[in-house]
């Protein structure tokens, strides 16, 4: 997750390792990545949201999903850290995720592909009918951000493509995208889209969450893994979970409903007042705008149109709002801005559509280079959009910077939003292939970032609080270096008797309390990363020494005299080690 | 000066032989500027790269090939070079210049009026699929839904493929999808 608007001002690590900060590879982070299948240091990150308040963001957290090992991360918005990852059981390809609901009591995460629930072994063919497709609903405490897999709906068995939460007059209801609605499992291309129509899945969360909060639901073993981080420890901890309760939709009546949708729909978005819900069809040329009111006259008015798996499907005509007639090519999602207006990319056509709501009319189009995904408007997901800019999210850049082989980053486009006409005012390359953002006016940010840890509220267990505590402590073969560090030297500053076959925990303080300050820390031949500790902070790096011989620890960071220090050469013995501490500059930060 | 430059390049290629022709790539380009310029013009996007080293593109087959040439003029006139060079994949049917000379006298030339260019643009999309199916993997279709969001029929008569009552007379793989070439305009049912 990187934070920039064609300036990058951090990357944030979330389901990868990073080396430069360690994150992944210290000792405290690394069960940040632990799964159900173990120790997982990557993902393909996908929808960032952040946290609401009435519908409008309110910079606390943001989340984001892990698709191929499902996952939803919480990143906290005053330290930007990664602060808790939980996997999520019965998913496959966790993609109609993260969106988070009115006053951020859910992060929902709704899996693409369905699978067997429990999982086991089944020929492909007995997909039709066995397979499930998991709806996950994540509780997220008001004070803490600490998440709960509350429950998970299990739908018919049809692919759950992208989803957003209702908002003002439809909040309580969660709608899905849907496709594969055939169920087929073969030759894919003709037979997964013979019906004209798939359905957007209209959920009324609230009522399911009141079923559950009173005892409906069944208990199912599972296994899932929920890492959190602490900010006072400083470490993660990861727990495995055995059970989660699950929903028969159809248990609940009156709580889910299908609505025709033409073509494969893939973005599901709502628009600020919670009126209007539009599914835009990939392998259409129009956008199909659903009305949340004529969704609650046809339920109220019981006009039905057949139902799938007990699921009522509503009539198309009943609740069909109108179709922006776009003349563009393979709509993908759309976005909003806070004068009535909708914005929507068009992948196959490389544009971004402005179109009317209500009146449904093409008001202008741009092109992107190229071959545009996701658009984002600050809040233009929210009750109340931001909308000034536009940023556009290619997935193809080919000749637009300077060439750098057949491996590019990928472009990002800004338009000024704020006349008539959109405006490109600055294109960007962006890290990797930039799928989807989320943004927010800096003034929701900016005051409320941390600057330093404080070393008096330090409750790692490691920690050490003032220089005259550093030790070292061997336990067997394990050996424990409490270690503080300050501008500079660092202490203790030589460490003897380390021998072959020892496991080194090197604990490092950063005893510094001002803004900007961070320490690094790396062995030679360490088999992980090295370690950048902010001020106040505690980070374990472990060293297994396989050579006999004096060795250089660096440490770096914000240093301004680079005299090697205690650069004593000790004499290897055979089968002992002896360790000297060298300090020396390996990189001075320069300030821009 | 596009269309002269088209002719220019039009060789007299067979189409069994569209792939070697397919290096010639349109030199009307307009690369975009390394600084990261942000002025637009029409012959903007990926159509217009200058790239000789790819697999030639669904348009680039079609322009290179002299029985396309009405096919090509009527892209230009709808303005879907770009949509025709995207990622795709698609799948493009291709009338020949035959096809379209069947058509009653005078309906080509008043569709690339400007003033027709919607209606142009909707005849066109109705020939291009998303998706990239083989022929023989075509046989396992009743329809196909077009890009004009209108569907068009599939039929198997012995060996050979209709698509919208057009018979598909060649086929050409592209580095986003195919072309088929056909021997008929599939005109979009009436809505």
């Amino acid at each position: 997750m990187a934070f920039h608007l064609g300036r990058l001002f951090k990357e944030i690590p979330v389901f990868s390792q990073f080396p430069t900060s360690g994150y992944g590879y210290s000792e405290e982070t690394k069960p940040m990545l632990n799964t159900s299948f173990g120790f997982v240091p990557w993902d393909d990150a996908h929808h960032p949201d952040i946290s609401r308040t009435n519908g409008e963001l309110d910079g606390r957290w943001i989340f984001i999903n892990g698709n191929n090992t499902p996952r939803i991360a919480r990143v906290s918005l005053s330290t930007f850290e990664t602060e808790e990852i939980i996997e999520l059981p019965n998913s496959a390809g966790n993609h109609s995720s993260s969106f988070i609901t009115e006053n951020t009591e859910y992060v929902v995460a709704g899996t693409r592909f369905s699978v067997p629930v429990p999982q086991r072994d089944m020929p492909i063919n007995e997909y039709k009918g066995n397979f499930k497709g998991a709806l996950s609903f994540i509780s997220i405490a008001p004070d803490t951000g600490r998440l709960n897999l509350d429950f998970q709906m299990m739908m018919p068995g049809f692919n759950y493509d992208l989803s957003h939460p209702g908002r003002g007059k439809s909040h309580g209801w969660f709608f899905f995208t849907t496709y594969n609605t055939e169920e087929a499992n073969s030759l894919m291309e003709v037979n997964s889209s013979q019906n004209d129509k798939d359905f957007i899945a209209a959920v009324n969360w609230k009522m399911i969450a009141e079923y559950v909060k009173n005892g409906g639901g069944t208990k199912m073993a599972t296994e899932y893994a929920h890492n959190v981080y602490d900010e006072h420890t400083h470490s993660a901890t990861s727990t495995m979970k055995k059970e989660v309760i699950t929903v028969d939709p159809t248990k609940v009546p009156g709580a889910v409903f299908f609505l025709p949708t033409p073509k494969s729909p893939h973005g599901c978005d709502v628009d600020p007042s919670g009126q209007y819900i539009i599914g835009n069809g990939k392998l259409s040329a129009d956008l199909t705008i659903h009305s949340f009111d004529k969704m609650i006259a046809a339920i109220e008015g019981k006009k039905f149109d057949g139902e799938a798996y007990g699921i009522p499907i509503l009539r198309f005509e009943d609740v069909l709002a109108g179709t922006v007639k776009s003349g563009g090519l393979g709509p993908l999602h759309t976005e909003f801005d806070d004068k009535g207006n909708a914005y929507t990319t068009f992948f196959i056509s490389s544009e971004v559509v402005k179109w009317k709501l209500g009146t449904w009319e093409v008001l202008d189009r741009q092109p992107t280079f190229y071959s545009v995904g996701h658009l984002m408007i600050p809040g233009g997901n929210s009750r109340k959009p931001f909308g000034k800019y536009v940023v556009a999210m290619n997935k193809i850049t080919k000749d637009r910077y300077l060439p750098t082989g057949p491996e590019m980053e990928h472009s990002a486009q800004i338009y000024d939003i704020s006349g008539d006409k959109m405006e490109l005012i600055y294109d960007f390359p962006t890290h990797g292939e930039p799928h989807y953002a989320a943004g927010c006016p800096a003034d929701l940010l900016a005051p409320k970032s941390k600057k330093i840890y404080r070393l008096d509220d330090n409750k790692h267990p490691y920690a050490v609080t003032s220089p005259d505590q550093a030790k070292v402590v061997r336990e067997g073969n394990e050996v424990h270096v409490y270690m503080s560090t300050i501008r500079s030297h660092f202490t203790p500053d030589n460490i003897e008797g380390i021998k072959v076959g020892d496991k080194v925990y090197f604990h490092i303080t950063n005893h510094e309390q001002d803004f900007d300050v961070p320490h690094g820390f790396a062995m030679i031949g360490q088999n992980t990363s090295e370690l950048l500790i902010m001020p106040g902070q505690t980070k374990t790096s472990v060293w297994e020494p396989k050579k006999v011989g004096v060795s250089a620890v660096l440490l770096y960071g914000f240093l301004f005299s680079a005299t090697p220090r205690n650069a004593r050469l000790c004499e290897g013995l055979p089968g002992r080690f002896k360790c000297s501490l060298n300090l020396f500059l390996r990189r001075i930060v320069y300030k821009i | 000066m596009k269309t002269s430059n088209l002719k220019s390049m039009l060789g007299p290629f067979l189409i069994g032989l569209l792939l070697l022709g397919c290096n010639e790539a349109p030199k009307e380009t307009n690369s975009g500027d390394p600084s990261g310029s942000i002025a637009t013009s029409k012959e903007q996007g990926q159509a217009f790269i200058e790239n000789d080293e790819s697999t030639p593109t669904v348009l680039s087959i079609a322009i290179n090939s002299p029985d396309h040439t009405t096919l090509v003029a009527a892209v230009q006139a709808a303005d879907l070079e770009n949509a025709l060079v995207n990622a795709g994949p698609l799948m493009v049917f291709a009338p020949t210049n035959e096809a379209f000379d069947a058509l009653p006298a005078g309906t080509v030339e008043n569709l690339l009026k400007p003033e027709n260019k919607d209606a142009l643009a909707n005849i066109l999309k109705h020939h291009v699929t998303p998706g990239k199916y083989d022929k023989a993997f075509l046989k396992n279709f009743k329809k196909l839904g077009q890009a004009n969001d209108q569907n068009t029929t599939v039929e198997v008569k012995g060996d050979d493929v209709y698509v919208g009552g057009a018979k598909i007379l060649a086929s050409v793989p592209a580095g986003n999808g195919i072309v088929h070439v056909v021997d008929k305009v599939i005109l979009p049912p009436n809505q």
